[in-house]
């Protein structure tokens, strides 16, 4: 399946967008992503931390994504 | 309707936010306001750049006051935080916390501050004379 995936602050200069797609299998996990992502873009790996939000919500890398969800990637936050 | 969550990309308004959350049984209203500050770490800041990405920003924060309400004695909670490009001295965030008695307004804006700057989906880019940085990205 493809999926859109959002990127917000530093995320979006590492994929040098602010969407990519990827294609992921069926039933695939957040941890899944992750590794792919960080295979297709190492910066990811430098960063402090960062999450992943799956329709609005933080999501767990254990989690299943599905195909219609929103992704977006979430680089350490630094409102305020 | 006691909570009141706003992003905006034009300036915030200190007054209107105490107006909202002033209410008759209110005994104290307790205020947080943020500031563009002209440095970090000695180096001089020109202005900064926020980012948030607004759907999950909005119902982060409102997780954030509905926590307070339910953790405190308060009566109102405003939270409205501003997006794009702010100059020195200018306020990226207010937080109101009105509540019949200090105490609880006190620790309830403390709490919202904290929390707001751990997990709500917005972005900061302190932008200098040489270059600029997206705050907290790198260890």
């Amino acid at each position: 399946m493809k999926i859109n995936i959002l990127a917000f602050g530093i995320a979006k200069d590492i994929f040098g967008a602010s969407t990519v797609d990827v294609e992921l299998v069926n039933d695939a996990t957040v941890s899944n992503l992750k590794y792919l992502l960080e295979k297709q873009h190492p910066r990811l790996k430098k960063l402090a931390t960062y999450m992943v939000a799956v329709n609005n919500e933080y999501a767990l890398d254990g989690d299943t994504i599905h195909e219609r969800d929103e992704i977006a990637i979430i680089p350490p936050v630094s409102g305020g | 309707m006691n909570v009141q969550i706003k992003l905006s990309v034009s300036t915030l308004h200190l007054q209107d936010c105490v107006d909202w959350v002033m209410a008759p049984e209110t005994g104290g209203i307790d205020v947080f306001v943020g500031t563009v500050r002209n440095a970090t770490r000695g180096r001089a800041v020109i202005r900064l750049e926020f980012e948030a990405y607004e759907k999950m920003a909005v119902s982060e924060m409102e997780k954030i006051a509905q926590q307070a309400l339910a953790k405190w004695p308060v009566q109102k909670i405003l939270i409205h935080h501003r997006t794009g490009g702010l100059q020195i001295g200018e306020i990226p965030v207010i937080i109101a916390v009105a509540a019949a008695h200090r105490d609880a307004a006190f620790d309830a804006c403390r709490y919202i501050i904290d929390t707001l700057k751990q997990t709500v989906p917005i972005w900061k880019k302190e932008i200098f004379e040489d270059g600029e940085v997206w705050v907290a990205a790198h260890p």
